[in-house]
């Protein structure tokens, strides 16, 4: 008889096996509690995500707490702007491990349809590490639900032992540095100059997912962008738009 | 009377009352609110900068994202805009496609703008989920039209991006037969509320002077007395062959800007019966087809086209330089100014009212940064 049979055998009369640490994910990821903290558009899905049609407590995940000390995931929904970005490092700096980030949306994830802006956050993964992405402007609430089935196929495959949050803690960022307002914009302790300028790239390469592996490390293999010189902005008029039979006008 | 040291409360931009990242920095004797002062600024996304650079079509969806609750009412303020710059003709079938899709934009904000405001109240989730719950509706509508949800990008100029057929009539009809009923039962929920009344009565109270010194506009100065709305006032699109009447409150409290959200919505099923009843048929066609959408050029020029957006008067303002992009756009959000008189009615009541008194103003943090 195998190992299964037996274990079948028994579970047939009342008697569960289970390993410490299936059940210890099993209670995380039913309980993924969010933070209510929504900036633009997206966080309007994110509320029809919790209404009934899409009912997100079917995942456990229906209580979305004011405050990020009992939140266990932060779901940064809409556009980080310059100004919101210390705020939203803040709160993620206030939130217990375990913590997770879904960045939710274009905006989040890279700026967006605002990248070229001179007040928008080309991806708020260059200021907190990021577990799962949502693409879609705004991503519609299944995508959402899906980013979190995701999120707990994530922690499902997390070993006590290794855990960043238990144990030695050694290389493990559990603070990240708030941006503040500098001189010349927006600045991050520890990287020089204005770490985001307008147009051009970010002067730094964004956090290694936690769910790759990433300990609070910015990912190395993305080369400082040097040389990299902001550009102005171009007029419409000056790009020669090509005529496009549009199907129906024009 | 006791004297009181007065304290200074934040809140926000992380807060679940203030309808997206908004700040208000409180001075409060004891319980009464002595002065607020509104910081905003955290959801400033370039709107106008990026106006100024994109291409006239390239501008259309960037207006989604500015009320996004209502981008069926910001396509059409803009593409008018664009068509009274350009001096575009919009074909009638075209202009009725566009009043039934901006009144199904004012059932589906006044009906969520109420759910989040009684949740703010404490009836939390309830009314919200009611609210929802005709939205989701409703942009069922939307998607089949536009292809999305929220982000509809509908109108073109000269017309609309796609006709609505027979199947949507027809699933608009089965919608409308379930609107009245609703609208009975959100106001029952409001009057038989014994908890709701003493919250929103003489609540927040703007007088009519005061409104319109602070050029609110919407439901907030209906609220206050002010018959004005621009559907009547300076009808666009074909309002003037719709029979509507302009609701309006008597003293200016969080309860009549609700009453007047409620009969708002009954007009706009009147306007929608009527806008079905004469849609004309496609032999007009949907959109005007001598206009080159992509590569659309402004003579030089300026124009201002205002529409009556659920919040209130939604204006576009545009300069061109004769170029293919705007020289100059500006946005006239409703939220923004009506926001402006939110110290002066929360002032003397106490801090438990202000939240009641933003969510009666029912602002989008995207129409108020830009």
């Amino acid at each position: 008889m195998s190992d299964l049979q037996t274990q079948m055998d028994l579970e047939q009369q009342g008697v569960l096996f289970t390993t410490i640490n299936k059940l210890y994910n099993w209670g995380r990821r039913s309980s993924v509690w969010p933070m209510q903290f929504g900036l633009a558009c997206c966080a309007i899905e994110m509320i029809a995500a919790a209404a009934s049609r899409y009912d997100i407590s079917r995942f456990g995940s229906e209580l979305f707490r004011a405050s990020p000390r009992q939140a266990d995931v932060m779901i940064v929904a809409g556009t980080v702007t310059k100004k919101m970005v210390p705020q939203v490092v803040r709160l993620f700096n206030q939130m217990p491990e375990p913590r997770y980030v879904i960045s939710m949306g274009a905006c989040a994830t890279s700026g967006g349809p605002f990248r070229d802006g001179y007040n928008v956050v080309r991806g708020v993964d260059l200021y907190v590490p990021v577990d799962v992405y949502i693409p879609g402007c705004p991503p519609r609430p299944e995508a959402l639900l899906h980013a979190l089935m995701t999120l707990q196929a994530q922690i499902d495959v997390q070993s006590l032992q290794q855990v960043r949050w238990y144990g030695d803690d050694e290389g493990v960022v559990n603070e990240f540095p708030v941006p503040i307002f500098g001189a010349e914009g927006l600045e991050v302790p520890g990287i020089p100059g204005t770490a985001d300028p307008v147009g051009g790239t970010p002067k730094m390469p964004p956090f290694v997912s936690p769910a790759l592996g990433g300990k609070g490390e910015r990912d190395a293999s993305i080369k400082a962008l040097e040389g990299n010189q902001p550009k102005p902005m171009l007029r419409a008029g000056t790009v020669t738009i090509e005529e496009v039979a549009h199907g129906i006008a024009g | 009377m006791l004297k009181t040291e007065e304290l200074q409360i934040n809140i926000g931009p992380q807060h679940p009352s203030t309808h997206g990242v908004f700040r208000m920095l409180v001075t409060v004797d004891g319980e009464t609110l002595v002065d607020l002062k509104p910081v905003f600024g955290y959801l400033h996304r370039n709107h106008e900068q990026l106006g100024e650079v994109n291409t006239y079509l390239q501008n259309m969806p960037f207006t989604d994202r500015l009320d996004y609750f209502n981008s069926m009412v910001n396509n059409h303020a803009y593409a008018r805009a664009v068509e009274t710059l350009a001096g575009v003709e919009v074909p009638e079938r075209a202009q009725y496609i566009r009043v039934i899709m901006d009144e199904l934009s004012r059932i589906l904000n006044h009906a969520t703008a109420m759910g989040f405001m009684l949740g703010d109240m404490g009836a939390w989730q309830t009314a919200l989920l009611w609210g929802m719950r005709e939205r989701e509706k409703i942009l069922d509508m939307f998607e089949y039209v536009s292809g999305a949800r929220m982000m509809c990008n509908y109108c073109r100029f000269g017309g609309v991006v796609r006709d609505i057929d027979d199947w949507f009539i027809t699933e608009l009809k089965k919608l409308m037969q379930g609107l009245p009923h609703y609208f009975d039962d959100f106001e029952g929920l409001l009057l038989n509320s014994e908890i709701l009344l003493a919250r929103a009565r003489n609540i927040g109270v703007l007088p009519k002077e005061l409104a319109l010194a602070y050029s609110v506009t919407g439901p907030v100065l209906r609220g206050s007395g002010v018959a004005y709305d621009i559907r009547k006032a300076e009808p666009y699109a074909v309002y003037d062959r719709f029979k509507f009447k302009v609701p309006v409150g008597t003293v200016g409290d969080v309860y009549d800007r609700f009453l007047v959200r409620i009969a708002e919505m009954r007009e706009s099923y009147k306007i929608l019966e009527q806008a079905i009843e004469q849609l004309p048929d496609a032999t007009g066609g949907f959109i005007n087809p001598k206009v080159k959408q992509q590569s659309l050029k402004a003579p030089a020029g300026e124009a201002y086209a205002r529409v009556e957006s659920p919040k209130g008067e939604l204006g576009f303002y545009l300069v061109s330089d004769g170029s293919g992009s705007a020289y100059r756009y500006k946005v006239r959000a409703p939220s923004f100014i009506n926001l402006s008189s939110l110290a002066d009615m929360c002032k003397g009541y106490s801090i438990a009212d202000v939240v009641v008194i933003l969510g009666s103003i029912d602002i989008v943090m995207g129409e108020v940064d830009r």
